[in-house]
């Protein structure tokens, strides 16, 4: 059991800055995610964590130690790959017993060992099979039995549910809980899904282009997103950002193209300022025209059973800004056209355009 | 596969026309020479052919009886067996050391396959100037720093290094692309793993590649073999001629010196009915155990 610290650390291919300043303090038994886009250095990062990258500057420590100039068999971490990475030629048993082996372990003890992991996870009928009669769930039971048996400080995953069809991810996904609740290992996860991230996280670091987005706990993250990035990448469809200009007595934002949307709270602090609302899809509903914030004309339904997806335009033309809406199934079918819509305050967010950063209100 | 559903169109005589000139080919120069030697390993007859008397497998028996014969068996094993094996070993070695390169691969790649555009004889009359008694520069090297005096003219055991070094040097080349290209197709998380599970570079070597690369080693076994069996001929002509003696006179080798310059046909057919048994026997082996290949 041991904390990682990640201080700082940078990392560039020749010209090519992958990893531009990343900085987390990973505690004891956590179970952190890092999320972010494809090529946003995630997967990089997690490997330096690992010790199959070399770190360009910057420190990374395991147990308190910096682990820059160790071998990856010497840093007590284990790691799961998104391909499974298991020996083709090693059955199952010797898949997980090859690093016990290396390590000089006793005969006995490792098969106590081998058999214990298969016993939690399910894999003792396949120990003498081979890597390739098994099913990607079952393989990547065994790529996740390959890291347990070893007992390490850390474990590393790198997208493992990528490779797997969707309700199988889900059911996977319960058992990594499952198991990280029974191990409590410290644990650092790759992936750029974000209802895994939102699911399996205690925190989550929330990366692009090489940058920290945001750190927190997934709830924090999807309530109070630190940048219009964290706010795109994390719920589904994104949340709406509007951009326009405070009026001068706070209570109401005007876009360029003259619509106006009102806003459930005065902020007269920001009277004047442009600026980017942003509000999400889930949270907006339906509502008498009287109490409305914002009309957007509804142009497209997508009904998906149990609420509906509704999009359209604020702004009489299809010039306007493109809104998202999900509202329950029922309350959409007499609304075509203009649809006012309404929010509570504590869903307002409010962005800086320049820099794209939260302005608190 | 065996349930494998198949397309089928009506033919015409579109696909004999394609074929045919390969069948042609075949028939002409490799069944008719063929059923020639067969036929002709039955008969004896007199340098002229003027006498020509059907004897059975006399030829064969006497074959079996010769000293000689027997000899020229040992010689084509240890020469076959000892430069298979140094020509894959020498390579597995240049090619572990190439995939474990990050840079520079492809200048070393492209050096180290420059050997097998060399023309086998040329090779051998390469190498038999550098072991010249009289010029060589290694024969001078040796003689300096080691103390050895090499003459591959009077010596077998040197004659029979300088035909293994010389024929099995540009199948260093071969074995070397095929497996640095079985290297570079294991995937490389698979090496990741291995290092993270605990192994260094020689460990992963031997538990994770050379596992991996199997099918491939046993491709270029028989490859070498079938090459140091019957491919040699030239490099053995250009060099040692079979001497001193016996000691280089491989299987191919006797076939031509009987059959050309002993005038014996029937006995040197016969030799040719043996070689070609052999082949068919590695050619067998080759596609019963070929097939089998590492699935990731």
């Amino acid at each position: 059991m041991s904390e990682v610290s990640i201080r700082n650390v940078f990392k560039s291919f020749g010209a090519v800055k992958v990893i531009q300043g990343i900085s987390m303090d990973v505690a004891n038994g956590e179970f952190v995610v890092l999320v972010g886009p494809s090529g946003c250095g995630k997967s990089t990062l997690l490997r330096m964590v690992a010790g199959l990258e070399s770190i360009t500057s910057g420190e990374i420590a395991i147990g308190g130690r910096v682990v820059n100039n160790v071998e990856p068999k010497d840093r007590d971490i284990a790691m799961v790959f998104q391909n499974y990475a298991l020996y083709p030629h090693k059955s199952v048993y010797e898949n997980m017993a090859y690093g016990l082996r290396i390590r000089g372990l006793p005969k006995a003890e490792i098969e106590t060992l081998v058999q214990r992991a298969a016993a939690t996870l399910e894999l003792t009928e396949l120990l003498k099979r081979s890597p390739r009669e098994l099913s990607g769930g079952q393989r990547q039971r065994v790529a996740m039995g390959r890291a347990i048996v070893r007992q390490p400080a850390v474990f590393l995953f790198d997208e493992p549910l990528s490779n797997l069809d969707a309700k199988l991810r889900v059911q996977m996904r319960a058992e990594l809980q499952a198991l990280h609740r029974r191990l409590e290992t410290t644990t650092l996860y790759v992936t750029h899904d974000q209802v895994e991230a939102m699911t399996l996280a205690e925190r989550m670091l929330v990366m692009n282009q090489g940058r920290t987005e945001q750190i927190g706990a997934p709830l924090e993250v999807y309530t109070r997103p630190a940048t219009t990035f964290v706010a795109g990448f994390i719920g589904s469809p994104p949340m709406n950002l509007i951009p326009g200009r405070i009026d001068a007595g706070g209570g109401a934002l005007v876009t360029a193209g003259g619509e106006t949307v009102r806003l459930p709270l005065a902020v007269p602090a920001l009277g004047g300022r442009e600026v980017l609302l942003g509000v999400r899809p889930e949270h907006l509903e339906t509502c008498d025209p009287a109490a409305a914030l914002l009309t957007p004309d509804i142009n497209f339904v997508e009904l998906l059973g149990s609420d509906s997806l509704v999009y359209g335009y604020l702004g009489a033309d299809k010039r306007g800004v493109r809104l998202a809406a999900r509202l329950h199934a029922t309350s959409t079918r007499a609304h075509d056209g203009a649809l006012p819509l309404r929010f509570e305050p504590e869903n307002l967010h409010v962005f800086d355009p320049a820099t794209g950063r939260r302005i608190e209100v | 596969m065996a349930a494998e559903k198949r397309a089928y169109f009506p033919v015409g005589w579109l696909p004999y026309a394609l074929v045919a000139p390969q069948l042609a080919i075949t028939l002409v120069f490799f069944m008719w020479p063929a059923s020639q030697a067969i036929w002709q390993s039955l008969l004896i007859q007199d340098a002229f052919g003027l006498n020509v008397e059907f004897v059975g497998l006399l030829n064969f028996r006497e074959l079996f009886a010769d000293p000689y014969y027997i000899n020229s068996f040992k010689v084509t094993a240890i020469f076959s067996v000892t430069m298979t094996v140094a020509a894959l070993g020498v390579a597995l070695v240049l090619a572990a050391c190439c995939d474990y390169l990050i840079r520079g691969v492809q200048v070393y790649q492209t050096l180290l396959i420059w050997p097998y555009a060399v023309a086998p004889v040329v090779a051998a009359v390469l190498w038999s100037f550098i072991f010249n008694p009289t010029l060589g520069i290694l024969t001078y090297a040796l003689h300096t720093w080691f103390g050895v005096t090499w003459n591959h003219m009077l010596n077998g055991n040197q004659a029979l290094t300088l035909i293994i070094i010389a024929a099995g040097w540009k199948q260093i080349s071969y074995n070397f692309l095929f497996f640095l290209a079985g290297m570079q197709a294991i995937p490389k998380s698979l090496i990741e793993a291995a290092a993270i599970d605990g192994a260094g570079p020689f460990r992963r070597f031997m538990t994770v590649v050379l596992p991996l690369i199997s099918p491939t080693t046993f491709f270029l076994l028989v490859v070498n073999i079938v090459y140091a069996f019957f491919d040699t001929f030239g490099v053995i002509d250009a060099t040692t001629q079979g001497g001193p003696g016996q000691a280089t006179q491989v299987l191919v080798y006797k076939v031509f010196k009987d059959g050309f310059m002993g005038g014996d046909l029937g006995g040197s057919a016969a030799q040719s009915v043996v070689l070609m048994v052999i082949v068919m026997g590695l050619t067998v082996v080759q596609f019963r155990y070929i097939e089998r290949k590492v699935k990731y």
